[in-house]
């Protein structure tokens, strides 16, 4: 456990470099793939959020995306094994001010889990009558920008949301 | 989360509390799937006042049930639909695929 929470650690720094964006660690949590933690996390993401400076219904969707993007992860990726390392790293977006660049919350999921299928990235058609595929749904409409990248054995899911823009 | 059952009548009410997630949502499935197909009453009401989270995967228990419900003619009901859940139901497009009553006492008076 140890050796894998030190390499995606590893790899998520190295994404986070390499997109180039100012931030700020606020959090970072380690878990083991047993959906008896997303309580737990759904607390600690909503005090974050509000921290932050989201409004009430924003934590709400805040929240909801991270549990969700956590619940693909306990049931896609690890298949219902709960035993198996997550990481999460809440950082913080435009820290130093820089003119036009918008702040808000920027968060890293990383698992080590098999590369997911890119074509089932795409959230379910809204209305049908189907059980299961909303997850993604409410993902891409809580957050502002979401992306997936595999590097080495870890995938990276990097979810942005930015905070309201200050009215004149 | 915690879930019950009460008779009422001719009537089934699951009442839930608590966080439906991955965490509790197979229980609440298997609860409502239990009581609509092998119970087989004519109306099974869910409420779902005291719930303070639900996510897809008990928004998915509450199609199940409805869909089981259709297959045999029963009616699935949803009552107490508070901010938490009406929002995620509405985030779903499902608000107006389910029958939703504000009270208890509504849904066990309602007619088809």
């Amino acid at each position: 456990m140890r050796d894998h929470d030190t390499k995606i650690g590893v790899l998520a720094g190295v994404l986070a470099r390499s997109v180039g964006l100012n931030r700020d660690l606020l959090l970072k949590i380690e878990l083991l793939s047993d959906p008896k933690w997303l309580y737990v996390v759904r607390g600690a993401v909503e005090r974050l959020a509000e921290t932050v400076g989201f409004a009430a219904a924003e934590c709400r969707s805040v929240v909801r995306a991270v549990d969700e993007a956590l619940t693909n992860v306990m049931r896609h990726c690890y298949c219902g094994r709960l035993d198996q390392p997550i990481e999460l790293s809440f950082r913080w977006l435009g820290g130093h001010s820089k003119a036009g660049q918008k702040k808000g919350l920027e968060i890293l999921l990383c698992d080590r889990g098999p590369a997911v299928d890119k074509s089932k990235l795409h959230p379910k058609t809204s209305g049908e009558l189907q059980p299961g595929g909303l997850g993604l749904q409410f993902i891409r409409e809580a957050m502002d920008s979401v992306g997936y990248k595999r590097v080495g054995h870890t995938n990276l899911l990097r979810l942005v949301k930015y905070l309201p823009s200050e009215k004149p | 989360m915690q879930i019950s059952i009460r008779r009422v009548d001719n009537a089934t009410i699951v009442d839930v509390s608590g966080d439906i997630d991955l965490a509790s949502s197979p229980e609440v499935r298997k609860v409502l799937l239990h009581e609509v197909r092998d119970n087989r009453k004519p109306r099974v009401v869910m409420n779902l006042s005291a719930v303070r989270y639900i996510d897809s995967s008990g928004v998915a228990s509450l199609v199940e049930g409805l869909k089981a419900s259709r297959d045999i003619g029963s009616r699935f009901i949803l009552v107490g639909l508070n901010g938490p859940a009406r929002e995620v139901l509405q985030l779903s497009r499902l608000v107006k695929v389910f029958e939703i009553y504000n009270t208890e006492v509504e849904a066990l008076a309602a007619r088809v």
